[in-house]
């Protein structure tokens, strides 16, 4: 996993509620078996729209997407996640993502931003006034800052650690072999098993 | 104090827990399907990793299967190197695979219950958000990322903070007459909204939930993520035993006996206290469907399309004039007006033997609606075949549907089955997400027994109404 400290960046605002996973990236690209590639399917619907925002001109480059609340939503398909980082973008601040989601970004080092509705909303004002305007989203200090903007973040420690370090899970778990060999020995005779083995 | 049904099955599979730590939990069945694998095998691959538990773990292949000429090459390439990804994954690593033609093969969410590995007090996790289904029987479910699933793959085990709990009670005796597990699945979510169950496991109880099938409560458990929660749960009770027994992988002889005693003891302490609560009476509910673009925008079918300048709200209100637009609605029009194309029968929502005699109880003897498309597929082919037993398929034929193989189908479009661009369908799945069953596509959700009358009639309607139909028409005319 790419680690993520601090990002400074230009914002793409998406005055948008519930993006669910579909969106974000439809169905019909999931059939990839990479997880690169999906650039281009990010939020596919939408960019045939020649005046939807992620496709004018000074949106271009930009890093940071400001989201509606109940972002990614619906199917748990890590590929919106992909795609989002396969555009270019680092992070994405919400008032409220979907769980599946959320935890499919940190997994990633995708850095996903809880904050007031408020600030988001001054964050969106910012940016759309001003598309050069940058965000900083700074995971060190757990503080988002911009012009007129200065908000702290909360992120359990334990992601925010495994975050900064680019840590991989499955590593870490597998320092603590001994507990799952231990638990497994103590599991019921009567659990369902697949195949016998 | 005590303690809730989730926090039981939580406790019971952690495998470490540390202060500062997420809990490592246990995982006693993963599921496999070819959407959200491939890229899991390819990092085990890369780190030189095998599965560590072959014995729990089985993979089906389910969301890119055609429907249609299953003897013949699957005709989309990509779908086609999809499923030989999996294939050769699950050869290569020595995982249980159901193909395509195998007659296990199906929707994962309905295999896992058929087989009996779905069972009370267990874990059991997939790449994908409708494995909340499995919370039918007691166990904690749900669905996880690529990422995850490659961490069980190589550990059999997730690092997970413990979700807050939230009640869900259904208060009275029985759900009314005319009145389904969908309905009622569908006016919760429309009442916490698609994000009231954000970070919480639901509990659905009372009377009401008691009296209803396996199948029912997997319609009920399998919509949880559609509220945002993390998983859904229902205490296990006779009718969940009676269910998993006899089954190729329930517990047999003495297991048996000790599984039954384990999860008698799988229900909520009556000290025990609930993060949240939300009560639900059974009373007030009626047949219900949904009118917007995502599934919290939902009102009973007797209801009109709402106004968007109602929402006091204004991301609601900017929420339903867009649903709107893309849907070609008017506000205050009549829901029962709305007329359809084409009505999906199926999905791991309502791809049931239940759910398939409902609807052909409703079709039998009837002719669905000219111009009207009616698609029927199981959620397994053992489901497929249990019909077929039944005569169902025929009642189906002969009302003018499609009968088709198992799989998951015209849910999400990855296979041929998609609603063109502006064709609108009454589906008894579970996303009505722009897009979603087809590009430009427009999706109602309706219980079966909504989309068999709604089939006949051509426009969205409840069993209730065909029989007032029937009336008007005296028989022979």
């Amino acid at each position: 996993m790419e680690a993520f400290t601090t990002h400074t960046g230009r914002a793409v605002p998406l005055r948008r509620s519930n993006v669910d996973t579909d969106q974000i990236i439809p169905a019909h690209w999931l059939k990839k078996v990479t997880r690169d590639g999906f650039e281009d399917g990010l939020f596919e619907a939408w960019r045939k729209d020649p005046e939807f925002i992620l496709n004018r001109e000074e949106r271009q480059g930009a890093t940071v997407l400001v989201a509606g609340p109940d972002f990614g939503t619906g199917s748990s398909r890590e590929h919106a996640v992909w795609a989002l980082q396969n555009y270019g973008f680092k992070t994405v601040i919400s008032s409220r993502f979907a769980d599946i989601f959320r935890g499919n970004s940190l997994k990633n080092g995708l850095l996903t931003v809880v904050l007031d509705q408020k600030i988001v909303d001054a964050l969106w004002e910012l940016t759309e006034n001003d598309p050069t305007a940058e965000i900083t989203v700074d995971l060190q200090e757990r503080q988002v800052r911009a012009e007129g903007v200065t908000a702290d973040f909360e992120l359990d420690e334990n992601s925010r650690w495994r975050l900064l370090n680019g840590l991989d899970d499955i590593s870490i778990t597998l320092q603590n072999e001994a507990d799952i060999a231990a638990y497994e020995t103590s599991r019921p005779a009567y659990k369902p098993r697949t195949v016998q083995v | 104090m005590g303690r809730t049904l989730a926090e039981k099955v939580w406790d019971d599979h952690v495998v470490r827990r540390a202060e500062g730590e997420p809990d490592l939990l246990y995982i006693d069945l993963h599921l496999l399907h070819e959407v959200t694998s491939p890229q899991a095998f390819d990092g085990l691959r890369k780190s030189g990793r095998q599965v560590r538990r072959l014995d729990l773990t089985i993979a089906t292949e389910d969301h890119n299967t055609p429907t249609l000429d299953i003897d013949k090459p699957i005709a989309d390439p990509v779908s086609r190197a999809q499923l030989e990804t999996l294939r050769k994954n699950c050869a290569d690593f020595g995982v249980r695979l159901h193909s395509l033609g195998d007659v296990e093969q199906g929707v994962v969410h309905v295999v896992g219950p058929q087989l009996g590995l779905t069972q009370p007090g267990t874990t059991v996790v997939c790449g994908d958000s409708h494995t909340s289904t499995h919370g039918a029987f007691g166990a904690l479910a749900f669905g996880i990322g690529t990422s995850q699933v490659e961490h069980v793959l190589a550990t059999q085990t997730l690092p997970l903070a413990r979700p807050k709990t939230m009640a869900i009670t259904v208060e009275g005796d029985e759900l009314p007459e005319g009145v389904t597990a969908k309905d009622l699945i569908l006016a919760i979510i429309a009442k916490i909204g698609t994000g009231g169950g954000q970070g919480y496991i639901l509990e659905y109880r009372g009377p009401a939930i008691e009296k209803l099938s396996m199948e029912a409560r997997m319609t009920i458990c399998n919509m949880s993520i559609e509220a945002g929660a993390r998983a859904g749960m229902i205490a296990p009770d006779e009718t969940t035993f009676e269910y998993i027994k006899g089954r190729d992988h329930a517990p047999k002889g003495e297991d048996w006996d000790a599984a039954v005693a384990y999860w008698k003891t799988l229900k909520t302490d009556e000290d025990a206290v609930f993060d949240a609560e939300v009560v639900i009476k059974a009373e007030e509910l009626s047949p219900f469907v949904t009118w917007g673009t995502n599934p919290g925008q939902g009102a009973p079918l007797s209801a009109n399309v709402p106004d968007p300048a109602s929402y006091e709200d204004a991301s609601e209100r900017l929420a339903a004039e867009k649903a709107l637009e893309y849907m070609g609605l008017e506000a205050g029009q009549p829901l029962r007006d709305i007329k359809v194309d084409t009505v999906f029968v199926g999905s791991c929502t309502n791809g049931r033997i239940e759910d398939l005699r409902a609807a052909a109880a409703i079709v039998e003897g009837r002719k669905i609606a000219d111009g009207v498309r009616m698609l029927i597929v199981p959620g397994s082919a053992r489901v497929g075949l249990q019909a077929v037993s039944e005569g169902l398929d025929k009642v189906f034929k002969e009302a003018g549907a499609e009968w088709r193989h198992a799989g998951c189908s015209m849910c999400l479009g990855m296979n041929p089955d998609q609603l063109a661009p502006g064709e609108r369908s009454a589906s008894t799945s579970n996303r009505n997400f722009e897009g979603r069953q087809g590009k430009g596509g427009r999706t109602h959700l309706v219980s079966p027994q909504v989309a068999a009358a709604t089939a006949v009639l051509g426009h969205l309607a409840s069993p209730a109404d065909l029989s007032e139909a029937d009336a008007r028409t005296p028989a022979g005319v």
